[in-house]
Parts: C-alpha cells; structure tokens; sequence
C-alpha cells in the first residue's frame, strides 16, 4: 500500500527532512507517526500525496512509483488517498455538504451520485442535521467530521491524518479518533501523525516513530527497530 | 450547466467586492485605452478630411482649344492615381472669382478682358495624395505641351504628409503604452482574485482535481470579467463621446465592429491574465 525504500528528502538549503526512512504500510493497517515538531511527520505525509518528492529512495503508493509517475497521475494517486490536516482546510464559503461533495465535483462524479454519497459519509461522520451549516458555525470537531467526510467520500484506499486532532479539546479528540479507528475498522488504512502519546498509548496500533528524519522506532518492523522501547 | 460555468459564476458571489473590483479596474484601464482610440480615430478623421482637398490645378496656356483640353481630360482620367479631372474654362473661372471674392467685385466688374486662364483641376484617388503621389502626377502633367502652370501647394501637402507621419508614430508608441498598461493592470487585478483564492486550488488540488480542471472556471471567470470590464469601458468611452460631441465639437465614435474588437480585447486580456496567473500558481516546479 505505502512503501517507503531508503528515503531521503534534502531542502534546497541542505537540511535534511528525512534520513533513510523504510517502513511499509499494509493493506487495512492503522499506523501512528510520532516524534517531536520538526521530526519529519509531515513531510512523510507529503511524500506520500505526492506533494513533494524523495531526494534518493523511493516511495510508492497504491501502485503509484512517486519519483518516476508522470505529473497527470498525481491527482489519480490522490483521488485513492483521504487527506486530513489540523486546521481542517474547508472552504468557508461553502456549507458541509458542499465541502465534501467538492471532492466528488472534482473527481467529474456523476452529479446524480454525488447527492446521496455526501449525504451517506456524512452520517457516518455524524454530521448530517448540519450539512447545511457553514464552516465558521461549526465547532473545531465538527469541522474535522467534515474534513473526514471529505476525505472519505471517494472511498480511499488509505487515510492520511496530519495531526488530525492538535486542534482539538480533550473530549473532540476522543470523538475524532474514535471515527479514525472504526474507519479503519471498515477496512480503510489509516497513516495518522501525532504527538500525542496519550492517544497513541490507548491502543495497540502499530507505532513509527522519526526522530529529526530518522526512523528510530517501528513497532511492525521485524529488525532490531521493534526492540526500542516506547519513550 | 457544468461545473466550470456553476464555479466561474459563483466566484462573483463568493467574492462580490474583490470582482466588482476587478471588473471597474479592467474597465478603467480599457476606458483609458479607449479614449486613446477616440483621439487618435478623430485626428485620423481630420487628417482625412483635410487631405479630400488636396488638388492639383493646370493653368492651360492661352489659345489652348477646348477640344485640345477636353482630350488631355480623358488621358489625365486615366492615371491610375487621379479620381476625377474637370474642365474649367476662362468664363466659368471669372463666374467662380466673382462667386467666391465678393470683396474684388468691383474689380471683377471693371474688367476689359478677362485675366484668368482656363484649367484642368485634378483630385486624386485617396491612397494617392502623399506629396510622393502629387509631386509625381504633376511632374507627368508638366509633360502636356499646353500646360502654363501647375499648382498644387507643395509646401502645405509635405507638412500634411510630416504630420501625418508624426501623428502615425506618436499613436503607435502612446497606444502601445497604453495598451501595454492595460495589460499589466488587468494582469494584477486577476492575479489578485487567483491569490486570494489560492487556498481553494490548494484544496482542490488534494482532493484530486487535476491541472487543467482547477485552470477551467478560473479561465472563464478571467474572460467574463474582461468581457464586462470591455463592456463597461464602452459605456465609459460613450459617455466621454456625448459629452466631448454635445459641448466642444462634432466627434465621431466607433463603429459597431471596433466596439467589439474593445470587448473581445478586454475578454482576451481577461483570459490571458488568469491562464498566466493560474500557470504560475499551478506550476511548481518538483523539488
């Protein structure tokens, strides 16, 4: 599904992102990203949308070989992703439903499909008595249902969550990641980066933890990286 | 109606001020260049009007037999730069005189003999009255055997011709400028509505849309507001006529083909100015 090969990512100045980085995510998986600011949580997320690119190794998503594929495949590789960022990115002038079905509009869904799907993601997020609210008269976790909504609507193969609840109060978060897990349970992969280790310690997820671009803890992994116990 | 057609109008109601604004500016600039384009289409008029009376006289020696006259008309006609050539004999140029110089009628009326000597008065086809075209004809024209003098005003066609010379230059270089303004102008107003929507096709882009879906409602809300900013500077430059025509001098405005060059010019700029801008915006490079 996500496979990361010795990857490296260099900025023009010459810092390096990511050290040598190799994980794979499977088909279904739930992972946690952790490590501190600045550790490369982000950038393995942006890798992985094909936002930017490996300076050496390689990444491979869904089939997609981001170095080598050709610029059009990079909206096909992520109509198979969902995206879920911290500060949400809706549209504010456009109420929930037309926020989620943005993504299907897009994607030149049929327009007779489009009604019923968003209606469908979004009482599986809980949202559907406010699909007609706008952005600014939801609440921080109501606007993250409906980025989910959003990211879910054109059923992805993986769900990627940047933070997804770093801007949330304690009992929004608990709602959010709930969500996560039983999409995940619905048989959705789901890569979400946090530093929130009370979340991560809840359950009994698979962890990959960066530490300034380096890979120093994966608990899926079968070489001596398993071992390192959890900070 | 497509998505594209549904985004590029609901652009205008999302962000009412900021294309109100974009519009009124593409306006501007185009009222601007317009007004240019009266100016230098009313000189060109004038210039027009004032070259209709370039005419070359040939004075016939005395004696010259009319019938003599009457056949050199024919060849003169046959020039390919003359329009018309006319006889006017001794009698219908006194008649004139006394017509056109009441202040020597006195004079006129005193006369013995009649001084003035019969002519051949040639107009030239409009391409054909530069001083090179006349100087030319009267040159062949000398060439008549019965030819006493040819007139032609030598002095005030050349510096018709240096005006018009200088006129032709003066509105190439203004109205590129001009233009060119116009250009940069509609350039920032669009790229300013693209930038403040920046964050939709950063949004879009992630929810899988690809290049040429993102540019599609932007292009054609870029045409549509160079259309109305056209359509608006028309009105401008109407406005601008009626007042210049009803208080100052008799003008002349457009023609229904040139009012439409104005707005298809503005749609153009419109839809050159958000290609770019989108172009830029979409075009990051891989790093």
């Amino acid at each position: 599904m996500i496979r990361f090969a010795n990857v490296f990512r260099a900025y023009p100045r010459g810092s390096l992102a990511l050290k040598d980085v190799t994980f794979h995510v499977a088909k279904g998986e739930f992972a946690f990203l952790t490590g501190h600011s600045g550790a490369g949580k982000s950038t393995v997320l942006r890798l992985v949308y094909a936002d930017e690119f490996p300076t050496a190794g390689e990444v491979r998503v869904s089939g997609f070989h981001t170095s080598t594929m050709a610029s059009g495949d990079i909206p096909r590789l992520r109509r198979r992703l969902g995206i879920v960022f911290q500060d949400f990115r809706l549209l504010e002038d456009r109420t929930a439903e037309e926020n989620v079905a943005f993504a299907l509009e897009v994607t030149s869904a049929r327009r007779a499909a489009i009604a019923p799907k968003v209606m469908r993601v979004l009482t599986q997020v809980g949202l559907a008595a406010k699909a007609t609210a706008y952005p600014p008269e939801l609440s921080g976790g109501e606007q993250q249902r409906v980025a989910i909504a959003r990211a879910l609507v054109n059923d992805p193969l993986v769900l990627l969550a940047d933070e997804p609840t770093g801007n949330l109060d304690e009992r929004a978060t608990r709602g959010i990641f709930q969500l996560l897990r039983d999409i995940n349970a619905a048989g959705t992969a789901v890569l979400m980066a946090t530093h929130d280790l009370d979340l991560v310690r809840q359950t009994s997820y698979r962890v990959i933890e960066l530490q300034q671009g380096t890979l120093v803890y994966d608990s899926g992994a079968d070489d001596g990286l398993a071992e390192r116990v959890m900070p | 109606m497509t998505l594209t057609v549904r985004e590029a109008l609901a652009s205008f109601r999302r962000t009412p001020l900021l294309s109100a604004l974009s519009v009124t500016t593409i306006a501007f600039a185009l009222f601007v260049l317009g007004l240019f384009g009266l100016v230098a289409l009313n000189l060109r008029e004038a210039l027009a009007a004032i070259q209709e009376r370039v005419e070359i006289v040939l004075y016939l020696r005395r004696g010259t037999p009319v019938e003599t006259a009457t056949l050199a008309l024919g060849d003169i006609e046959s020039f390919p730069e003359v329009e018309s050539a006319v006889y006017v004999s001794e009698d219908e140029a006194l008649a004139r005189a006394r017509r056109e110089l009441p202040e020597f009628q006195g004079v006129f009326t005193d006369l013995q003999a009649n001084p003035l000597p019969a002519s051949l008065e040639i107009r030239l086809k409009p391409a054909f009255r530069s001083s090179t075209h006349v100087n030319a004809v009267a040159e062949r024209l000398r060439g008549f055997r019965f030819a006493e003098d040819i007139r032609f005003g030598r002095d005030w066609i050349e510096k018709l011709d240096r005006l018009r010379d200088v006129a032709a230059v003066v509105g190439l270089a203004v109205g590129a400028a001009f233009a060119l303004a116009s250009v940069i102008i509609i350039g920032t107003t669009i790229r300013m509505g693209v930038l403040h929507r920046s964050r939709e096709i950063a949004i879009m882009r992630l929810v899988g849309a690809t290049d040429g879906f993102v540019r599609r409602p932007f292009l054609l809300e870029g045409a549509l507001k160079g259309a109305l900013g056209g359509i608006g500077a028309v009105a401008l430059n109407q406005a601008a006529f009626l007042t210049v025509d009803r208080l100052l001098f008799d003008a002349t405005f457009f023609t229904l083909a040139q009012i439409g060059l104005i707005i298809a010019f503005g749609t153009m700029l419109g839809l050159l100015a958000s290609a770019v801008s989108v172009r830029r915006h979409l075009g990051r490079p891989r790093s």
